[in-house]
């Protein structure tokens, strides 16, 4: 582990970890340590195994090989401590589910039994619909609000739990460029404010130019990690694709060239989503 | 006429009938939720084929019912997990399903009459003993369905979500599809195994076109059921028609009013107009 008391504990370790989906071998060796306040975005290909990373911290998948500990023990399944952001979806515009409840099942959504009215579920529900500036349609169903309105909620849903760790899972996709930045200041200021660590799956990593501490780029197999003037150059993608790949810097824009960075998911058809 | 209301009969089909509409109208949300209406049906028939097979060995139709009804539940639990699988599924066996519900109707000649009460619902024929089954089977649904209420709500409005947070979203699948099975079996004593719709979907679309609270929406789809089930009741004790006739016409008629008059309540519903939180600047 080697902390001794002056770097502080990681929030998440993956050491050799090597996972296999049926027959498929997604990633192997990989070497990660996400530290404690920081904002990590993953990016590479579709099907490099970004979102099965999410779903061996969240103790939804195994790992075939090595070890991986999050917040200071082996993950396991509904860990409370832990906040997920999904893609943002459709619901249908007449399900009875307003705003504040989509925020509810947050909270209280994963216990037995019936939802009961609580003042202390009510609290947390308020706190964090503030949290995120959505108290104006926190009674609109959800399935008449924007996307960008959605992805706000979904990301008092995951504070709504009081996690010490924000798993987002391309949280973008599907969002104008106006409603991204919103979300991605939106992280960034939890991250910052509350010392959150986040751990940010996205298939453009521009939106996140300026927040992002380190990038973590997952290709064939293997990965790099690092900050983003290290990892989003020519020299370091060409390595880790095993192909020329070029780095362009356009407008403050990356534009990468020659290198497969995901992108256009079917939403929801994904077997393993989640 | 009014002398009807002193009948046993009477009182019987009252009160299975609100046995019945109460758990139609609880699970009904969950069923419009999940997009299982055909679910609803596919388990319905198998049902058909459990009482039909029942009345052949001289066993109660009720109980034959059930255990088929359950018994379809798991096969499509277990047949299919995405929607069109399950459909495909679905819709495989309950052909089936019905194929050998027709030969044990033949096979049982004693009376046509059964098979049209299976179909069709036989509320004012309903003994005692169909009450008291009734009861048991609405209590114990609705206590299984009290337990898992939280998180099959999560698991079905919000299923990634619901898997991170460590909800076991496929046994909620399975587990409601085991209380829809019971649900069934009650509501086809009332009206039908052709008419199970009209208890099972319309009172909770209809429910959640009026309001997008989810508390309210389930009491609202509740009180319309009962509404609905009672009120057919008393009118076919006025006009000798079947009650059926008159429980679906009600329900579509409310469905009907839903959509036309929801539309205007949904116009209320937003406080915000589209493009709102773009347009403003964020912490």
């Amino acid at each position: 582990m080697g902390t001794d008391g002056v770097v502080a504990r990681p929030v998440a370790q993956l050491v050799r970890a090597g996972l296999q989906l049926g027959r498929r071998r997604v990633w192997e060796e990989l070497e990660l340590q996400i530290r404690a306040g920081e904002f990590l975005a993953v990016i590479g290909p579709n099907g490099a195994g970004k979102t099965s990373l999410l779903r061996v911290l969240l103790g939804l998948s195994r790992l075939t090989s090595g070890t991986v500990e999050v917040l200071g023990r082996p993950p396991r399944r509904g860990d409370a401590a832990i906040g997920y952001v999904p893609q943002q979806r459709a619901f249908e515009p007449d399900l009875p589910l307003r705003g504040r409840d989509l925020v509810g099942l947050g909270v209280d959504g994963h216990r037995w039994g019936l939802a009961l009215w609580g003042a202390e579920r009510a609290r947390r529900v308020d706190a964090a619909l503030e949290a995120v500036g959505a108290q104006a349609y926190a009674e609109a169903p959800v399935g008449r609000l924007s996307g960008g309105e959605q992805q706000r909620l979904r990301i008092a849903q995951a504070i709504g739990g009081e996690p010490r760790l924000l798993l987002c899972d391309e949280p973008l996709s599907s969002l104008d460029v106006q409603h991204q930045a919103t979300i991605v200041r939106l992280v960034a200021d939890l991250n910052r404010r509350r010392d959150m660590p986040v751990v940010f799956v996205t298939h453009d990593i521009n939106p996140l130019l300026g927040h992002v501490d380190r990038v973590l780029c997952i290709a064939r197999g293997r990965c790099l990690v690092g900050p983003p003037q290290e990892v989003l150059t020519s020299e370091a993608l060409s390595q880790l694709y095993q192909a020329p790949v070029e780095v362009l810097h356009v407008r403050g824009q990356i534009v990468v060239l020659g290198a497969d960075m995901g992108g256009h998911h079917a939403a929801a058809a994904g077997g393993e989503a989640g | 006429m009014t002398s009807l209301w002193h009948y046993a009969f009477v009182h019987n089909a009252l009160l299975a009938g609100a046995i019945v509409a109460v758990v139609a109208g609880l699970v009904g949300p969950f069923v419009v939720m999940r997009n299982m209406s055909f679910a609803v049906h596919g388990v319905a028939e198998v049902g058909f084929t459990g009482a039909a097979g029942a009345l052949l060995i001289g066993v109660a139709p009720t109980t034959g019912m059930l255990a088929f009804t359950v018994l379809a539940a798991v096969a499509i639990g277990l047949l299919g997990v995405r929607v069109r699988e399950r459909d495909v599924a679905i819709g495989a066996t309950l052909a089936f399903a019905l194929g050998l519900g027709v030969l044990f109707l033949s096979l049982y000649t004693r009376y046509a009459n059964e098979a049209f009460n299976l179909l069709f619902g036989t509320i004012l024929g309903i003994s005692r003993q169909n009450v008291e089954f009734s009861a048991v089977v609405g209590l114990v649904t609705l206590l299984a369905l009290a337990a898992v209420y939280r998180p099959l709500r999560f698991s079905s409005v919000d299923p990634d979500v619901a898997a991170a947070r460590g909800v076991p979203v496929r046994l909620l699948s399975a587990v409601f599809l085991v209380i829809l099975a019971f649900a069934v079996a009650e509501a086809v004593q009332v009206v039908g195994v052709l008419l199970l719709l009209t208890l099972l979907i319309s009172p909770a679309a209809a429910a959640e076109l009026i309001t997008p609270h989810p508390g309210r929406a389930t009491a609202l789809s509740v009180l319309i059921a009962l509404g609905c089930t009672l009120g057919g009741i008393v009118l076919a004790l006025y006009k000798p028609w079947p009650p059926s006739f008159f429980i679906s016409t009600l329900s579509f008629f409310v469905y009907l009013l839903a959509r036309l008059l929801g539309p205007r309540l949904g116009a209320r519903r937003r406080s915000v107009p589209d493009g709102a939180v773009g347009a403003r600047p964020f912490v």
